[in-house]
C-alpha cells in the first residue's frame, strides 16, 4: 500500500507551492451543490438542498442531526446506492455514478451475508477482486486480529451478538482496502456500553489503518468523541447547518469525555440541535 | 389473605395448552404415536366389527397381509419403479425450467412483466383439465404423464421461487454492491445463495404436488405405476389393495420429503 500522509483539504485553503494548481488527494470526497428530490406523481419532498461538503484523505468527519434530516441519503448518495437529483459527488476527482468497492460501507442494520463464516465475509470483496486464496487468508486473518475476533473466525453470523456483527462487518468493508468508509449509525442498535467499547474500537482501527471515515450518528457524545470534523444538519430541506472542528487530539481515551473542551463543544451541540 | 392464597397461586399448574409454547421432543412424539394410534384404532374398530361393509374397508390385518404379499412380487417393485421415474422425470424438468425462470423474473422487473401475468392466469387453470389436451398432444405414453406431472408443479414453482427471490434482504444486496460486486456477480453471490434454504422448502411442497398429479395421471390409460394398481384393484372391488397402493404412495412421499429435510439441515446450516 501507498503511504498516505494525514492532510485536512479544505476548499477555502489556497493550494500550497505548485502554481496554483492544487492536486486533489487521494481519498478526498468533494460534494458540491447536491439536491435530493424524492418525486412522485403526486408529491414532490426536497430531503437534500444545496449541500456543499469536502472531506480530506484520512480524514474523520461525523454528519450529526435530527433524525429524518436527510443523513442516510446523503451517505447512500456518496456511496452510489442513491441518485442525486443536481449537484455532484466526486471521489478523488472522478465523480461517482455508481456503488463501488472504493467506498465502503457499514449499514445500521446487520447486513453480513448469513450463509458465509465471520472469515469468507471479510474475504468477500478481495475474493471478488480475484485476489488468491493465500493474500486472502492473510488479509482475513490482519482484519480478525484488529477486530479481536479470531477465535470466531468459523462462526455463522447467526451465532454472533450485535456488537460483534458489526465489527465483522467493519472488518469486512476495511478488508477491501476502501478509499473511504461510510458508516451510518452503525452503533444506533447496540446497547451503550458496547457502543462505548465500539467507539473505542473504530478509533484504534482508524489510526492503524488509515482511512478516510464519513460517519453518521445522532448521538453528540459519539460524534465528539470520534471525529476530526462535525458536520451539523438541519430538516427542512435536508441541509448543513454549521461545521465544528473538534479541539482534541487524535489519539483519544475515554477519558477525554471529561476535558472542558469536549463538554463545551458537547453544550454547543445540543443547542443548535434543540431547535 | 395473603400467604394461603399466594401458595394456592403459585401451586396452579400452568395450562399445557400455551400458545406457541415449545413442548419438547419427547412429548410430542408422544403425542404425534397417540394420534397414529387413536386414527388405527378407529379403523380397527369399524372394520372388525363390521360396523362397515368389508367389501368396502378391510381390517388393517388384511391390508398388512396383502402388502407384504404385494411387495413381494415383482410386478409390484416394476408398478413402484415406473412411479418414481414419473415423478422424478416431471419435477425434475418443472425444476429445470421453472427455477432459473422464477429466478430471473424475481430479480429484474422486466423479467416480472414478461413472466408472472400469463403464469399467474395459468396457474388457476386446473391442470388435470389439461388431460385431454395433453393426450392429443402427446398421445398416451410415457410423456404423457411426464407433461401433466410438469404442468401441475412447473407455473407454482416459477411464481414461488420469483417471489422468494423478490424478497431477499435488498441491505444485503446493497452490501454486495459496495464491497465491489456487479449484477451477475450479486447475483450468483447473494441472490442464489440468499433464496436456497426457502427453495428446498418449497421444492419439497411441490413434490407432494407431484405425487398428486402422478395418481391422476396414471388413472388414465395406462397399465402400470400405482394409480394403475389402484385402478385395477378398483374395478375388482379389492379394497384392501386400494389401501396398500394409497399407503405406499404416503409412504414414498414421505421418504422423499425427510430427504428434503435432512438436506436442508446438512446443507444449510447457517439458516
Ligand atoms: N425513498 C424515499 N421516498 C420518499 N421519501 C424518502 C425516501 N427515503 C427517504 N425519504 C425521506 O427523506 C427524508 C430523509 O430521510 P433519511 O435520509 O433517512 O433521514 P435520516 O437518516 O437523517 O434520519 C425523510 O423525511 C424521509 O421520509
Ligand atoms: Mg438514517
Amino acid at each position: 500500500m501507498e503511504a498516505l500522509k494525514r492532510e485536512t483539504i479544505f476548499e477555502e485553503q489556497p493550494a500550497e507551492g505548485k502554481t496554483g494548481v492544487r492536486a486533489v488527494p487521494r481519498g478526498e470526497i468533494a460534494i458540491r451543490g447536491l439536491q435530493k428530490v424524492y418525486e412522485t406523481k403526486k408529491s414532490r419532498f426536497e430531503a437534500l438542498r444545496n449541500i456543499d461538503l469536502n472531506i480530506g484523505t484520512n480524514e474523520f468527519v461525523t454528519i450529526v442531526g435530527p433524525s429524518g434530516c436527510g443523513k442516510s441519503t446523503l451517505l447512500r448518495i456518496v456511496a452510489g446506492l442513491d441518485e442525486l437529483t443536481a449537484g455532484s459527488v466526486a471521489l478523488g476527482g472522478e465523480e461517482v455514478i455508481g456503488p463501488g468497492a472504493e467506498r465502503g460501507m457499514v449499514f445500521q442494520g446487520y447486513t453480513l451475508f448469513p450463509w458465509l463464516t465471520v472469515r469468507e465475509n471479510i474475504e468477500y470483496g478481495p475474493k471478488l477482486k480475484g485476489i488468491p486464496t493465500l493474500e486472502r487468508r492473510a488479509l482475513s486473518n490482519h482484519f480478525l486480529k484488529v477486530i479481536k475476533l479470531e477465535p470466531f473466525a468459523g462462526a455463522y453470523p447467526k451465532q454472533l451478538s450485535g456488537g460483534m456483527k458489526q465489527r465483522v462487518a467493519i472488518a469486512r468493508a476495511l478488508a477491501n482496502r476502501p478509499k473511504v468508509l461510510l458508516m451510518d449509525e452503525p452503533f444506533g442498535a447496540l446497547d451503550a456500553q458496547t457502543k462505548l467499547e465500539m467507539q473505542e474500537m473504530l478509533l484504534e482501527v482508524w489510526e492503524k489503518e488509515k482511512t478516510t471515515v464519513l460517519f453518521i450518528t445522532h448521538d453528540i457524545d459519539e460524534a465528539i468523541f470520534l471525529s476530526q470534523r462535525i458536520v451539523v444538519m438541519g430538516a427542512g430541506p435536508g441541509r448543513i447547518l454549521k461545521t465544528f472542528e473538534v479541539p482534541l487530539p487524535d489519539k483519544r481515551s475515554p477519558e477525554v469525555r471529561e476535558l472542558p473542551e469536549f463538554l463545551a463543544l458537547k453544550r454547543e451541540l445540543g443547542q443548535l440541535l434543540k431547535h | 389473605m395473603s400467604t394461603t392464597s399466594l401458595t394456592k397461586a403459585s401451586r396452579k399448574r400452568p395450562n399445557r395448552l400455551q400458545i406457541f409454547k415449545e413442548i419438547g421432543g419427547r412429548p410430542f412424539a408422544m403425542t404425534a404415536s397417540f394420534s397414529f394410534v387413536l386414527l388405527l384404532g378407529i379403523w380397527a374398530a369399524l372394520s372388525y366389527t363390521e360396523a362397515v361393509d368389508p367389501i368396502f374397508l378391510p381390517t388393517p390385518g388384511e391390508v398388512v397381509v396383502e402388502m407384504v404379499r404385494l411387495l413381494g412380487t415383482s410386478e409390484y417393485w416394476n408398478h413402484i419403479g415406473i412411479s418414481v421415474f414419473r415423478v422424478s422425470a416431471g419435477f425434475l424438468l418443472a425444476c429445470i425450467i421453472g427455477i432459473p425462470l422464477g429466478i430471473f423474473a424475481g430479480t429484474f422487473k422486466y423479467g416480472e412483466a414478461f413472466v408472472e401475468p400469463p403464469m399467474e392466469f395459468i396457474r388457476y387453470m386446473p391442470a388435470v383439465a389439461f388431460i385431454p389436451l395433453i393426450m392429443v398432444w402427446a398421445g398416451i405414453g410415457e410423456w404423457a404423464k411426464i407433461l401433466l406431472i410438469f404442468i401441475g408443479c412447473f407455473f407454482q414453482l416459477a411464481l414461488m421461487v420469483a417471489d422468494i427471490t423478490r424478497r431477499v434482504s435488498h441491505d444485503l444486496l446493497q452490501a454486495s454492491f459496495t464491497l465491489g460486486a456487479g449484477r451477475w456477480k450479486a447475483i450468483e453471490t447473494v441472490l442464489i445463495p440468499a433464496i436456497q434454504p426457502q427453495l428446498m422448502n418449497t421444492l419439497r411442497l411441490i413434490l407432494g404436488w407431484a405425487w398428486t398429479y402422478l395418481v391422476v395421471a396414471e388413472l388414465v390409460a395406462v397399465n402400470s405405476g400405482l394409480g394403475y394398481a389402484i385402478m385395477k384393484a378398483q374395478r375388482f372391488l379389492n379394497t384392501d389393495q386400494i389401501f396398500v397402493g394409497i399407503i405406499v404412495i404416503g409412504l414414498l412421499g414421505l421418504i422423499s420429503d425427510r430427504i428434503f429435510a435432512f438436506l436442508n439441515r446438512r446443507l444449510f446450516p447457517w439458516a
